[in-house]
């Protein structure tokens, strides 16, 4: 009756491979065009000289790459326990999300390139502008993924909870928690993306170290060179933190990796 | 003493008069089937016990005493089986007796009583999307009776299945009913699984619903062994013909 989970050792590598490969040929056509043109590296810098200059500015780069991982971590938690927060609250209370909703709605139709420098304006140069950037961002796609994810429960498994003498409370623990996993893990991994890129969009905008301030120098100082290097580290710290959140999903809706035994 | 009893029972939802005068009454140890065409009502008479909806007329009174919210007589199993997909099987059994306020080891040790006569022993651990229809059904059924209130309501748990598997699971539940004798009330519309199963049977109207007949079932248990007896042949077909020519069901 199981049904084993359909994984072999060594398949991920082979589903990986096109993806490698087609990464790999980008990459070699962009360096042969660079020396075949001949074209300044002012203008478009190699991926060989991009990764020669990663290598030759590991330490100010790694000096950079910390306090944006900080922001986007410190961003990202707190804008998943306000999103638990007032998902439950919203869930709870109709009226005070009939209220609410919009105001959140609203919060998304801020364009960040003037947001962002009025939060740093309030809040300085330190984490705090940086992490509530970073929140502003992120909130909204969590709560309303945990939002859609508490309406799509069964109705027929809410009923049995009721029948069986359940509150409000423990159909919301037992049943729309619960059912609502599969829709966070989805907010979870978009939201993860938005993460990086406000946190260095909010560095850029002014702060005293960080992946955007490297873009932003590199940038002044005629540097493409740089900009790319500090791109491909955040690309990699976006990869990275996408893969934790794909892996907590395997791990916690294994369930859903089952086949239908039926 | 009746267990449960309706007097007169109605309710309008809106402007939908859905059921209009429901009286029945269910005795300890006895099995009750509802029977009527699609629609009738039948399941929202569950509804009204499970406390998922009010009655607007009449009198509902479980053990003498009137039917009030939150009382817990009542261990209802919906049509389909409503496990949730993300509990191990053994989880789904125990979340009646957790709801009832039971720590989860004497539930599971509750359950684990169970497991053999419902042939689930080798799946406790398993998800619900790795069993079978059957299999499901029969872990949604344990799941019912484990919780032990006095009434077990059954919203067609066997309509889902296969011909076949329905009727090997009839046969089974008539074992385990023989066995522990729970007092059920079976909500069908199939006129051969009420005759098989029952002691006495009431059949609705269309909407608004009310009972144009009760029928008892006279016929020596167990019934679903043996070829079909001619006194049940002819009380199925007397309640086919109910079914067909009286609850005033227009096509």
């Amino acid at each position: 009756m199981q049904r084993p989970l359909p994984r072999r050792p060594g398949e991920g590598l082979t589903r990986g491979f096109p993806a490698v490969l087609s990464l790999v040929s980008a990459f070699a056509i962009w360096e042969l065009y660079v020396r075949v043109s001949g074209i300044s590296p002012l203008v478009l810098p190699a991926p060989s000289r991009v990764l020669d200059q990663m290598v030759l500015n590991r330490a100010i780069l790694w000096h950079n790459t910390v306090p944006t991982v900080k922001a986007t971590l410190a961003g990202f938690s707190l804008s998943l326990t306000v999103a638990f927060v007032f998902s439950v609250v919203l869930d709870f209370t109709p009226r005070v999300r009939r209220a609410l909703l919009p105001i959140f709605v609203v919060s998304q139709t801020l364009p960040l390139v003037a947001i962002a420098p009025l939060v740093v304006l309030w809040f300085g140069f330190d984490l705090t502008p940086k992490i509530l950037l970073v929140t502003l961002v992120t909130f909204f796609p969590m709560l309303v993924a945990l939002l859609d994810g508490y309406a799509a429960t069964d109705p027929e498994i809410e009923d049995l909870l009721r029948a069986m003498g359940a509150s409000r409370r423990t159909v919301f623990r037992r049943a729309r928690l619960p059912s609502a996993m599969p829709y966070f893990f989805a907010g979870l991994r978009i939201s993860i993306t938005y993460a990086v890129v406000a946190a260095i969009f909010a560095e850029y905008v002014g702060a005293r170290a960080g992946l955007g301030i490297v873009i932003l120098n590199a940038k002044n100082s005629f540097r493409p060179d740089l900009v790319l290097a500090a791109v491909v580290i955040s690309s990699a710290l976006t990869l990275v933190l996408f893969a934790i959140t794909a892996l907590l999903q395997r791990i916690f809706l294994r369930w859903r990796d089952l086949g239908d035994g039926r | 003493m009746s267990i449960l009893e309706m007097k007169n029972v109605g309710v309008t939802l809106g402007n939908t008069a859905v059921l209009d005068d429901i009286s029945m009454r269910v005795a300890e140890g006895e099995f009750i089937s509802i029977l009527g065409p699609s629609g009738a009502g039948k399941s929202t008479i569950f509804r009204l016990l499970t406390g998922a909806l009010q009655h607007d007329r009449g009198a509902i009174t479980c053990n003498g005493r009137p039917l009030a919210q939150n009382q817990q007589g009542f261990a209802f199993m919906p049509q389909r089986d409503a496990l949730m997909p993300w509990r191990r099987i053994l989880d789904n059994l125990t979340l009646g007796l957790e709801v009832q306020g039971m720590t989860r080891k004497d539930a599971r040790d509750r359950v684990m009583l169970f497991l053999h006569d419902f042939g689930l022993i080798g799946f406790e651990q398993h998800y619900p999307a790795q069993l079978s229809g059957g299999m499901r059904q029969r872990a949604a059924l344990l799941r019912t009776v484990v919780q032990a209130r006095p009434v077990q309501l059954l919203d067609e748990p066997f309509g889902a299945l296969d011909a076949l598997t329905r009727t090997r699971m009839q046969k089974w539940f008539e074992e385990r009913w023989r066995d522990a004798r729970w007092t059920t009330v079976l909500v069908t519309h199939d006129v051969r699984e009420a005759v098989a199963l029952s002691d006495r049977i009431y059949v609705l109207s269309c909407r608004p619903a009310c009972v144009i007949a009760e029928v008892a079932v006279p016929t020596a248990r167990p019934r679903m062994d043996r070829a079909i007896t001619a006194e049940a042949h002819a009380l199925e077909a007397h309640l086919l013909d109910i079914l067909l020519n009286q609850t005033g069901d227009q096509i």
